[in-house]
């Protein structure tokens, strides 16, 4: 049974709380067990204790797959990006290398590349992903557009992102704040920004007070 | 004769911390579990539904409890992992024996043998030194049958009156201020009243990682346009995104409710209405807050008073609030006070005991709210009734079929109980659910008091820290291994299952304390064959008292996916939100909603005193403790499970750039921290996101990484909480 096409996967980074309930989760799902595959990234903690949470994209051309030299990694009907074929996957790393969000894992114990599959044992079945299911902050949220629009009224969802020159369109899609509308995110252009927080304001007030 | 048997390292590599992983059944993938049985998470106050599966009487993972209202199928890591705590290499599963010749410090004994043993113990310790030279120690993750046969045991089994329980270091201050306040001891509202709220504020509270599941109500609040406030010395993982940020200097929470209470007042931000025919004390309370300007508050606080300003007003003109506050204000020495404090600006506006207007504490353990009800507290009957009160006294004795002259009266608290026992006025001690070796202030103290103990029994699934100077071990069960009712954050008394069957010789807890009063020839009152039993037995002593469980069933709580508390009848539903204009209660009887003849609520003057251990030349800068996401209270259980430790391995001290320049300290350093009572050596993590005057560690870890060989043992007067979120220390690179 393929993912259903209304049930989309959100992702939503200014939630992030950082307590890796998504990690440690991943780690539960039948099809990967005790391997999690979601990626959590401090941005600067010397500075903020900003998280982001990275899963596959699940992109709609994915670079991933194109690169592929044994043609290893299949979409589903649903648009589905799966881990690499065992039997075809040859341990060369080029998807690793290539995926534009960086998402691919080379397991060389077992020599093959594993990554975010949308827990595609439970969404095919009918269940949400482990990862969106337990995550506190809801940061990370599996449902429908009509529910997301309902539930998040200050944000838009974004699934264009530009790296460079390529710009990749996804099954997976991010939330930013409605007051500041972007027509897709510049990944290289915002390479070079600090993250910006309240940590700025902590000194500010600090400042003032003279300490 | 409590000293260690044999070397710290001897004990550990017996008895660990060892890690436990997913292996074998756990980590195959497709297996089919024997069932999946839906209970709670054994760790936060929050216990978010979960359902664990079962293969062969072992749980062999989980799965999410989506129906289940409070959380909806989340989980912090804990949740997700606390299966591992199960099968584990660590687990006790025969009785134990202190032997110093044993390679492991214990050695197995028969249960029978070890029940005997302890009978004859706590007989011979109080016919030479008196009844209450033997204590209980006991705690607020157990469920609250439990914790109500903890309170019984004490009073009727041994007369002594020296019982307490870990909610010591927990919610006291927060229930000795809302009795004090409303003349009753619960969180106000329900969660889900934070959700359509014009201003959320929290103050001393790290909800994401403390209260995990919280954060997506105080998202969501904001989704809906609500202001979120919070109050904290470090940029917590919430506070980053807050619309207000208040950097506040440890332990001077009362000068910022002061303070805003002083510009409500300046503004007219006030409910006329409400404080004139809802409470009393108000004018008191107006006058002392006169000298709370703006800017003696930002000198005490250390918060700029454009920053204070900001927040009285969006506090002062919001329609609806929700309010909560947590250990970081109440684990002071006047503790009380800070919660005093908050509840007068929530008083002030008017906005409780309605639609969105909430106000909370955030209770930490799993049973934190029904384990400090029904008599496991040292001044506490069941029912929230207070042991020094005649009637009550009278009522209790009744239903226990004894004498009230029969019952002892209060006893000390937790902290004081080591005092008497270094004293040498107690000389026995049995605790359950209780690390006190890791978790009290000043350690050093706690230990020297263990070594002095004539006879020490431990009930413990994994043998702590404190056990470690345990003569006897008694091997009780895990929380996926009884059943019972625990009552949450919100009021809700929902159901732990039994999943699986203890191993070995290991026993449900309530069994082993049976079996020693029956050993004791103290059978009578003490056969119960069930928690079910028990619970019967307390619906009827909580009968008619402020925390009403008599109309309480597992079938009302399955059915109704939780039941609040107060529920005094069969056919009553619960209160899922307490004072609502026209709601009876059996202090007030319908003279008001609040729980006092009167039925109003009390403003209480809340005045300031700077922490017991200010900092000064020598110790000049301040220390803060609190948790992380990833452990639990003294670590006894998650130290043990290995992803847990990898998310999170050692303590580290946080500190800001600035002040480890000053220091030359670089992230990563070893760094010593000192206070006058000992030292400990970590390394540093250096952040921006935390005061320059301030250091933090948290306290999840034994020996030399605890946090509390450091912190001081000054109290509350009231509450008798410590003082775990500030003393007086001096930070310096550690010397090789
Ligand atoms: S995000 Fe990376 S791994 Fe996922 S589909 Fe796109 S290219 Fe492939
Ligand atoms: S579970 Fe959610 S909040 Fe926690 S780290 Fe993952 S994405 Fe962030
Ligand atoms: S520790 Fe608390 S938040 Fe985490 S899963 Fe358990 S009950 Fe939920």
């Amino acid at each position: 049974m393929p993912v259903p096409e209304h049930m989309e996967f959100f992702i939503d980074p200014n939630r992030c709380i950082g307590c890796q309930s998504c990690v440690q989760a991943c780690g539960e799902c039948d099809t990967h067990k005790g391997h999690p595959m979601i990626h959590l990234e401090y941005v600067d903690r010397a500075i903020s204790v900003q998280t982001t949470p990275v899963v596959c994209m699940h992109c709609n051309t994915p670079t991933c797959a194109e690169v592929c030299p044994a043609d290893a990694i299949k979409v589903t009907e649903d648009g589905v990006v799966q881990t690499a074929r065992k039997p075809r996957c040859i341990a060369c790393s080029n998807c690793v290398l290539a995926c534009p969000f960086g998402v691919p894992k080379m397991k060389t114990e077992f020599e093959l590349m594993m990554k975010c599959d949308m827990c595609y044992d439970r969404t095919s079945v009918g269940k949400k992903p482990m990862c969106a299911t337990v995550c506190p902050s809801q940061a990370l949220f599996f449902g429908t557009r009509e529910e997301i629009e309902q539930i998040r009224p200050r944000s838009v969802s974004n699934n264009r992102f530009q790296f460079g020159q390529q710009v990749i369109t996804t099954k997976v899609n991010m939330l930013f704040p409605k007051d500041n509308p972007i027509q897709h995110l510049n990944v290289t252009d915002a390479m070079n920004e600090q993250p910006v927080d309240q940590s700025f304001t902590l000194e500010m007030l600090m400042d003032a007070i003279g300490i | 004769m409590a000293k260690l048997p044999v070397t710290l390292e001897q004990l550990t590599e017996s008895f660990g911390p060892h890690l436990a992983r997913s292996t074998g059944n756990r980590l195959e993938t497709g297996i089919e579990p024997d069932s999946v049985v839906k209970t709670h998470c054994c760790f936060c106050g929050q216990q978010c539904g979960i359902q664990l599966k079962v293969k062969d009487n072992q749980v062999i993972g989980f799965e999410p409890w989506e129906d289940f209202p409070f959380n909806r199928g989340m989980l912090c890591p804990k949740g997700v992992k606390r299966y591992l705590q199960g099968a584990h290499p660590d687990r006790l599963v025969t009785a134990l024996k202190r032997d110093p010749s044993h390679p492991s410090g214990f050695s197995p004994m028969p249960y029978a043998e070890a029940i005997d043993r302890v009978a004859t113990e706590i007989k011979r310790i109080q016919a030479v030194h008196g009844r209450d030279a033997f204590a209980l120690l006991s705690g607020a993750s157990l469920t609250t049958e439990k914790a109500y046969l903890m309170g019984k045991f004490a009073r009727v089994a041994l007369k002594t009156a020296n019982i307490d329980y870990n909610g010591r270091l927990c919610m006291v201050s927060a229930g000795a201020g809302n009795k004090k306040a409303f003349g009753i001891d619960r969180a106000a509202n329900p969660w889900s009243d934070m959700l359509k709220t014009d201003v959320v504020w929290i103050s001393g509270a790290n909800v994401a990682e403390c209260a995990p599941i919280t954060t997506n109500y105080v998202w969501q609040a904001r989704e809906h346009g609500a202001k979120i406030i919070v109050v904290d010395p470090r940029i917590t993982p919430v506070a980053r995104t807050c619309d207000l940020f208040l950097p506040i200097k440890p332990g001077r929470d009362i000068a910022l409710f002061n303070g805003i209470l002083h510009l409500m007042i300046e503004n007219d931000w006030l409910d006329h209405d409400f404080i004139q025919n809802s409470t009393v004390g108000f004018e008191a309370v107006a006058e002392h807050v006169k000298q709370w300007t703006p800017k003696f508050t930002a000198k005490v606080t250390g918060i700029a008073e454009k920053s204070i300003r900001q927040a009285a007003e969006w506090w002062g003109t919001a329609k609806t609030s929700f309010l909560m506050h947590a250990r970081g204000i109440e684990h002071h020495s006047h503790g009380v006070q800070n919660v005093l404090g908050a509840i007068n600006i929530v008083l002030a506006s008017g906005r409780i005991g309605r639609e969105n207007c909430g106000y909370a504490t955030i209770t930490g353990q799993g049973n934190g709210q029904g384990g400090r009800e029904h008599g496991q507290k040292c001044d506490q009957l069941p029912g929230g009734r207070d042991i020094s009160n005649p009637e009550h006294r009278a009522y209790i004795a009744k239903v226990w079929d004894v004498s009230p002259d029969d019952l002892p009266q209060a006893g000390v608290d937790a902290y004081e109980i080591f005092r008497k026992i270094d004293k040498g006025e107690i000389r026995g001690l049995l605790s359950l659910c209780f690390n006190p070796k890791v978790s009290l202030p000043d350690n050093a103290f706690v230990t020297k008091a263990l070594e002095k103990l004539e006879f020490y029994v431990a009930i413990d699934f994994f043998l702590n820290e404190t056990a470690h100077h345990a003569d006897i071990v008694l091997p009780g069960s895990l929380h996926e291994e009884d059943e019972g009712i625990v009552t949450q954050i919100e009021g809700r008394v929902i159901k732990i299952n039994k999943v699986i069957d203890p191993p070995g010789e290991a026993r449900q807890d309530w069994r082993i304390i049976q079996d020693i009063a029956r050993q004791m020839g103290a059978e009578k009152g003490f056969t119960f064959a069930s928690p079910q039993e028990m619970l019967d037995e307390l619906r009827i002593a909580s009968k008619g008292g402020v925390a009403d469980y008599s109309g309480i069933t597992y079938e009302k709580v399955e059915r109704q996916h939780g039941v609040f508390w107060p529920c005094p009848s069969d056919d009553h539903p619960g209160t899922p939100r307490l004072f609502e204009p026209g709601s009876w209660n059996p202090i007030a009887k319908g003279t008001g909603p609040f729980y006092f003849p009167d039925g109003k609520a009390r403003f209480v003057v809340a005045g300031y005193t700077p922490p017991t251990e200010d900092v000064d030349t020598e110790y000049p800068i301040i220390l803060t403790t609190g948790r992380v996401i990833s452990h639990f209270l003294s670590g006894s259980q998650t130290r043990r499970i290995g992803p847990l430790v990898d998310q999170y391995p050692e303590p580290r001290v946080e500190m800001h750039p600035r002040l480890a320049e000053k220091l030359g300290i670089a992230n990563g350093d070893l760094t010593t921290v000192e206070s006058r009572r000992g030292n400990c050596t970590l390394k540093a993590h250096v952040v921006t996101t935390i005061r320059p005057d301030t250091v933090f560690i948290p306290y999840h870890w034994a020996g030399r990484q605890s946090a509390n060989q450091l912190t001081i043992s000054a109290q509350d007067p009231i509450s008798k909480i410590p003082e775990y979120k500030v003393c007086a220390v001096k930070v310096f690179k550690a010397r090789d």
